[in-house]
């Protein structure tokens, strides 16, 4: 299996993450979507210094992950590409904020570290909070959602052409180099003398098949709407799921729980 | 119930692929297409579809083919295209299947007892919650034949329904096509096939109109045929008349 074939794999796995049945799966995708984004904002919202405060965070992920049957391994290994660039965030902050916040042990710890952790986390957390809604819920009913959230047809038809688009550039992908490399022996890569006309056929035989793709959805009376994604109605447990955890991220945002066990702890 | 007055249509200025078309095709009808590589014949099917405008007329039960009335077109017509992959894009087979049919705003109850249906006339009950990315090539053509049948179309189009596929899947798709009472415009370079599932044949060459008749007599003009780069039908090889 060739780089590109295993990409394509990867995208669909997520497919068939989303098609499982737990009861995170079975809530309603716009009241997913609404906690996701609620949840991003919260942990956004933290101090750059409240690394106490930002950790108990974890805990709503950590709750997903255990309800939803996803593995964890499956979320680090699929995020694996983006999770250093987000990691890198916050490489500098050492540098610029050398003053000395906290003894650890004797050990001082500047402001700059500090900030580092807190950001790096940040981006950890809202990445498995994507991750999360990707896998248990389809790109069609998250488009649905988004409808329904009333955002314009033309973006979430964007959204859903590109994710497919992605699909369909990576299966040529995979057919391009395949054919490449059956004529180019013992070559690792590809040529960069080939470079030029590769990506040109790439784009060209791609478009080709977006367009075809394009056309199969108008020709069965697509028209930006989303009927088909696997529709039902906003039930109370969906509505109550929004508050309910959002409640829950408040909380966590203004209890300070690592204080409160802490202080307990000395006691 | 398709008609086509005097169609041209070309893709570059100066290189017409199709020129001053003209047929009708009734209700209920069975009409092979067939023709020489680049003869033109999956441009014929753009054209009805309306994803390529030319000059000319062409009618669908009466409607021309317009800009504004594609909708009522298209809604007449299922296309199986010549690459299934192109035609196959949820996840699932069945999520393709609902597709169309909830497009159309059926009830999710009504496109699901279609969905079955379908499947149970083409025997495909085992594809039903395959993803559409681990089924082989002969299976994705079944699904995506599947994939029109539920919308329940007036007409067929079918570009290559046989193509890529062994001998016993083959079987099963010319069966299928001869159970269907639908109008059918299929095109192929199996004339085994199409001898098999029309009655009648346009056998296109150079964007013109070569001949129009009975599948019987035209499928059987050997002079004719090589004259026009293709072969008599396998099953006919070898009789001396
Ligand atoms: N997108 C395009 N742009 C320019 N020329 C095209 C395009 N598509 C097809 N053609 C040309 O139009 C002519 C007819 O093509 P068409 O696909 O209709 O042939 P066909 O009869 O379906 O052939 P086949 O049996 O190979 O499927 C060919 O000469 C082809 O090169
Ligand atoms: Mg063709």
């Amino acid at each position: 299996m060739n780089k590109m074939q295993r990409a394509i794999r990867e995208l669909s796995e997520m497919d068939e993450l989303a098609a499982g049945s737990s009861l995170i799966h079975a809530l309603h995708p716009a009241a997913k979507l609404v906690t996701t984004v609620v949840y991003i904002l919260v942990t956004l919202s933290f101090d750059k210094y409240d690394l106490g405060g930002l950790v108990p965070m974890l805990l709503w992920p950590v709750l997903l992950f255990q309800v939803s049957g996803i593995e964890v391994k499956a979320c680090f290994y699929k995020l694996r590409i983006v999770l250093p660039l987000v990691m890198a965030v916050g490489l500098f902050n050492p540098f610029f904020d050398k003053a000395i916040l906290l003894q650890l042990g004797g050990l001082p710890v500047s402001g700059g570290v500090i900030s580092m952790l807190t950001l790096m986390l940040k981006g950890v957390f809202c990445l498995m909070a994507s991750f999360l809604l990707m896998a248990t819920t389809s790109i069609d009913s998250l488009c649905a959602a988004l409808r329904k959230l009333h955002v314009p047809k033309l973006i979430v038809t964007l959204l859903l052409l590109t994710y497919r688009y992605v699909g369909v550039m990576t299966e040529e992908l995979a057919v391009m180099t395949d054919a490449y490399h059956l004529r180019a022996p013992g070559q690792k890569g590809i040529h960069i003398s080939a470079w030029g006309s590769f990506l040109g056929q790439l784009l060209l035989r791609s478009m080709d098949r977006a367009q075809e793709l394009y056309s199969s959805m108008m020709l069965r009376g697509y028209c930006q709407e989303f009927y088909y994604a696997d529709y039902r109605a906003f039930r109370l447990g969906d509505a109550l799921y929004v508050p309910a955890s959002s409640t829950a991220f408040f909380l966590l945002r203004t209890v300070r729980i690592a204080e409160l066990l802490g202080s307990t702890i000395v006691r | 119930m398709i008609e086509f007055q005097h169609v041209s249509f070309a893709y570059e200025k100066d290189r017409p692929v199709l020129q001053d078309l003209s047929f009708r095709i009734e209700k209920g009808e069975a009409v092979g297409l067939i023709g020489a590589n680049g003869a033109g014949k999956s441009t014929v099917m753009k054209l009805l579809l309306g994803l390529a405008e030319g000059e000319g007329r062409i009618l669908v039960e009466g409607t021309e083919v317009r800009r504004d009335s594609l909708p009522v077109v298209r809604r007449k017509l299922g296309f199986v295209l010549q690459n299934s992959d192109n035609q196959m894009f949820m996840p699932t087979v069945y999520e393709d299947m609902l597709f169309g049919p909830l497009n159309y705003k059926l009830s999710r109850e009504e496109a699901d007892a279609r969905v079955d249906a379908v499947l149970e006339k083409l025997h495909l009950e085992d594809l039903k919650h395959r993803y559409n990315h681990k089924i082989s090539g002969g299976e994705k053509r079944m699904a995506a034949i599947a994939t029109v049948l539920t919308m329940e179309p007036e007409a067929i189009l079918m570009d290559e329904p046989t193509s890529a596929l062994d001998p016993y899947n083959r079987r099963i798709v010319i069966n299928t096509i001869r159970e269907l009472e639908q109008t059918k415009l299929i095109t192929s370079h199996d004339l085994d096939m199409i001898l098999d599932t029309c009655d009648r044949v346009i056998l296109l060459s150079e964007g013109c109109i070569a001949a129009d008749g009975p599948a019987r007599e035209i499928l059987y003009d050997r002079m004719l045929l090589e004259r026009n780069r293709m072969e008599l039908p396998l099953s006919l090889m070898g009789r001396s008349d």
